[in-house]
């Protein structure tokens, strides 16, 4: 029995017309590390929100089909039982944080501190939360004066600090720079290895390839194709249907239409490419 | 219209020095991207171009205005500013009256609002959504409707804040072909982003600051291969650029044609 099963999901918004999610089944392993790719609007946060329990319970709405983590039943869960085993951090830092806290020391310990964790545990996991994602120079200082990309690693540690069984990521290196998100992909990966399950949003396929198990491609609310990275990402169907693509793959495609790449599979990666391009 | 930048200090109320001495000019019609580490500055440098900050010393002139003796409102009508977040700026009941604030209040005839309001709109494919809540829209739309709104606005000067983060390919297109079209027209657009492939490929004068100063500063191609000072500031060059140089090319690549020819 997978970690994580979708069946037959359908969901609608309040107010809007058309489906996000249109009859979505997928399934996860536990400890796996599953990137979802799409174009916007595709539904990549929608199926973030209701992995994590958000969608129907928050935002309402009309659902059909049935989703579960770790055997339990989202239907038959409430917001507050599902939270302690599913962590989200939002693709804009900005909502997540609470405004309720002057410190990011306080903001990271915010989750802990509402489900009763004693203080000195308490204390110890935030400090090694934020050493694991390299905050701990920020923790006296306002989440609200940091840079979008600080904003961004302080909503994961706050995640990462519940210690979820299912890590949901959307976007989480957005506005991140380069070894920021290296960083990150790699913090994530070694959640993976520890166990932890994790489904990340992200458009930067180059680290995808390199980190991730499993790739899942959306596309109008249905999965559109699933596989390991460098097969899906180098894809023809995906480079037609508006996917981002590495800029590796698209060169090496060109370079394969003019006789300057023998092999048969394209690169996502720079190894891949180095490889390829020296044969 | 020339951007002077002389000696720039900034420090937050909290006593963080965030600017320690920047000198800097941007000539009119450059299209230059600012790029570095999270917190190296880049968001509270232009914030002086508008006026949003004040130097704690030293002096930023947009033409022969230095900023500190005029207010945000007058330097709006020369420094356009779209925020990274699109949601710190968009207050409107639909896409039509945010698009046309922005002209409406630099006292512009109506005839030249409308045009100006059209331009905007058909640039960032807006058309159809005319009479849309910009919050009834996806963020990637709610992005467009953020960039329109400034570029309505006419100002000879344009700094987009992290233009490309969350938007799919084919948006990234769009915003590439907006800025495209503002080079042809002669504006200054001053782009502040992490992704240097974006970078690479459309812009031609690189800007990187690193803990508050310029750390290089110089053409695409100069900047974008000197991969040891750019981790200083945790930049990496564009992906082609690093295929190049592990491939042992002579030559510095930063596009997929100059790649191609490259290793031939």
């Amino acid at each position: 029995m997978a970690f994580v099963n979708l069946q037959n999901v359908t969901y609608k918004y309040p107010l809007t017309e058309k489906p996000v999610l249109q009859n979505l089944s997928l399934q996860i392993q536990e400890g796996e590390f599953v990137s979802v790719i799409g174009p916007n609007g595709a539904g990549k946060s929608t199926l973030c929100y209701a992995l994590a329990g958000f969608v129907p319970h928050f935002f309402k709405g009309e659902i059909n089909g049935e989703i579960e983590v770790d055997g339990k039943k989202s239907s038959e869960s409430t917001l507050d039982e599902w939270v302690l085993n599913v962590g989200l951090a939002f693709q804009n830092p900005f909502n997540q944080i609470s405004g309720a806290k002057y410190t990011v020391f306080e903001e990271i310990a915010f989750g802990l501190e509402n489900i009763g964790v004693p203080r000195e545990e308490m204390k110890k996991r935030v400090e090694e939360a934020m050493s694991l994602t390299g905050i701990s120079e920020l923790a006296d200082r306002s989440p609200y004066s940091l840079s979008g990309g600080q904003q961004q690693r302080v909503a994961l540690t706050s995640i990462l600090v519940m210690r979820p069984r299912l890590l949901v990521l959307d976007e989480p290196t957005s506005q991140m720079d380069p070894i920021g998100t290296r960083e990150v992909f790699g913090v994530v990966r070694r959640m993976a290895e520890e166990g932890m399950t994790v489904v990340m949003v992200e458009h930067k396929v180059e680290w995808i390839a390199n980190f991730a198990d499993r790739v899942i491609a959306l596309k109008e609310g249905q999965v559109l194709m699933e596989g390991k990275p460098n097969e899906v990402l180098t894809s023809d169907l995906l480079a037609e249907s508006g996917f981002g693509i590495s800029r590796y793959t698209s060169t090496a495609r060109e370079a394969k239409k003019r006789g300057l790449w023998k092999k048969e599979n394209l690169p996502v990666t720079l190894d891949e490419a180095v490889k390829g391009f020296k044969s | 219209m020339k951007i002077e930048i002389n000696n720039l200090r900034f420090t937050y109320p909290t006593g963080l020095e965030a600017l320690k001495g920047i000198s800097l000019t941007i000539n009119p019609g450059e299209q230059v991207a600012i790029v570095g580490q999270n917190g190296a500055g880049k968001t509270t440098l232009v914030r002086h171009f508008n006026g949003l900050l004040k130097p704690t010393s030293g002096a930023v002139s947009i033409g022969e205005w230095e900023t500190t003796k005029y207010s945000t409102a007058k330097l709006a009508s020369r420094v356009g500013y779209v925020f990274q977040n699109p949601d710190e700026q968009l207050f409107s009941r639909d896409v039509l009256t945010e698009v046309s604030f922005g002209p409406k209040n630099l006292g512009y005839e109506k005839s030249k609002v409308d045009e100006l309001v059209k331009r905007a709109m058909a640039l960032t494919e807006l058309h159809d959504k005319t009479d849309t809540n910009p919050y009834d829209l996806s963020p990637t739309w709610r992005k467009m409707v953020a960039l329109a709104s400034i570029i309505a606005m006419d100002t000879p000067i344009i700094i987009f804040d992290e233009p490309t983060t969350g938007q799919d390919a084919v948006n990234v297109g769009r915003i590439a072909n907006v800025i495209a079209e503002l080079k042809r027209e002669g504006k200054t657009v001053i782009t502040i982003t992490h992704d240097i492939d974006f970078c690479a490929e459309n812009f031609e004068r690189i800007i990187a600051l690193a803990k508050g100063q310029v750390l290089l500063d110089g053409s695409a191609r100069d900047i974008l291969g000197q991969e040891e000072i750019l981790a200083q500031t945790y930049v990496d060059p564009p992906q082609l650029t690093r295929l190049g140089k592990m491939l042992g090319l002579k030559e510095i690549v930063t596009r997929p044609e100059e790649f191609l020819k490259a290793i031939l």
